[in-house]
């Protein structure tokens, strides 16, 4: 799962008011190399919730982020570089997510996270 | 003709390992995954400008559909309830991102950050309750609700579907509306029964032009087998519509005959049911006095 995905998901269970966002508890993490499309980082930054971005990319062991960030900093190569980086080749292999309210953990396995819910959650 | 998998088991049983493997290593369904999923991507009419979208593949499967928006560029969350097949998109290297999830307890998604959202031969699995706790109408409530609110403004959901009634579609398509989108259902080759289609075009925000329902294919009798050559004048609007007369029987004043009849036992016979035997009165008309 990359963290696009993380950035996007948040807590589904009943009674959750702010799923969002997940926590991350790290097992495994690979990085998968892909083609950066600037176009694509454009369009998708203003939807991403920065911190928890970097955040999440930190429990996952990459600090290159900076801890601010706004539209004006997409025109810098090496910014959108390690965006990408952080957005779209981190991946988390095994571990789980957490719910920030409940503490319910959805477990990642072969990097596909279980957003099974229980029937008592629904 | 095989009875439909939506009445033999719920989808995480019935997509097996075995099952999940047949079901992509068969070149025709690939084929007919593809040729789907290029439709849908057609009905989402995203903007042509190049940029990579962020989209929804609901019941994604083992990947067969998100292999299309991936060729066509884009970037893709999918989300099914079975892991088998979800293993075996693993296996095929699917591009996007894999979820196990069930869209009937609700996307867990952020609100509006979703260009669009398509799912191939899914949404009909949500008309069936497969456990006690499973209430339909919440469930394709819960769906199309937590759809809603992921979807940016203005963006588009995609659905082919396989109603099996008209309720069925009736009942998809009334939680759609409830949820606030616009849009209809598109059918591509109404009059076909092997390749008719049904595609539910929903759109968010308030109506525009976008949302206005577009057109089915092969509705001016344009053969199935034609639809590569992509003709589009033979385009035109089909909305199902449940008034359309049904087929009437062909009947001469003879009846059919008493051949026709004993094929039509010897038919039965074969598939096993049970049949009188044939006699000499066998397909004889009664006597007028009767």
């Amino acid at each position: 799962m990359r963290l696009l995905t993380h950035n996007m998901l948040s807590s589904n269970i009943k009674g959750v008011i702010n799923g969002f966002p997940l926590g991350i508890v790290v097992e495994k993490v690979i990085e998968k190399p892909v083609e950066m499309n600037p176009d694509f980082l454009k369009n998708m930054f203003a939807k991403i919730e920065w911190k928890a971005l970097v955040d999440a990319s930190r429990s996952m062991g990459y600090t290159e982020l900076p801890e601010q960030a706004d539209s004006s900093m997409l025109d810098s190569v090496d910014f959108l570089q390690r965006f990408h980086h952080a957005l779209l080749e981190l991946h988390l292999e095994e571990g789980a997510l957490v719910c920030p309210e409940t503490g319910r953990k959805f477990p990642v396995n072969k990097g596909i996270p279980n957003m099974l819910l229980h029937e008592d959650e629904v | 003709m095989a009875s439909r998998p939506e009445i033999q088991a719920p989808p995480e049983i019935f997509y097996n390992d075995v099952e999940a493997r047949k079901y992509t290593s068969s070149s025709r369904i690939i084929e007919i995954q593809a040729k789907l999923s290029e439709r849908a991507m057609e009905l989402l009419a995203l903007p042509d400008d190049g940029v990579p979208r962020l989209l929804l593949d609901i019941g994604c499967g083992s990947g067969l559909s998100g292999e299309t928006l991936s060729e066509n560029g884009h970037n893709w969350i999918g989300l099914d309830i079975s892991p088998s097949m979800l293993d075996i998109a693993l296996e095929r290297e699917a591009e996007g991102d894999l979820l196990l999830g069930d869209m009937g307890q609700g996307l867990g998604l952020r609100p509006g950050v979703i260009d669009g959202a398509i799912s191939i031969s899914a949404v009909q699995w949500l008309c069936n309750a497969d456990k006690s706790s499973h209430e339909p109408r919440l469930r394709l409530k819960a769906f199309f609700g937590s759809l809603y609110r992921c979807l940016a403004r203005g963006a588009r959901a995609v659905f082919q579907v396989y109603p099996e009634s008209i309720a069925q579609r009736e009942l998809i398509l009334s939680s759609a509306m409830r949820a606030g989108f616009a849009g209809g259902v598109v059918v591509d080759y109404p009059h076909s029964s092997k390749s008719r289609k049904e595609y539910l075009v929903l759109s968010c925000g308030p109506p525009s032009v976008s949302s206005a329902v577009p057109s089915g294919k092969g509705e001016d009798g344009e053969s199935a087998s034609d639809d590569s050559s992509g003709d589009e004048d033979n385009r035109t609007v089909s909305i199902s519509d449940r008034h359309r007369p049904k087929k009437k029987q062909k009947l001469n004043k003879r009846g059919k005959g008493r051949e026709w009849v004993l094929r039509k036992k010897d038919q039965m016979r074969r598939k096993g049911n049970a049949v009188p035997p044939d006699s000499k009165y066998t397909a004889r008309k009664r006597k007028s006095r009767f």
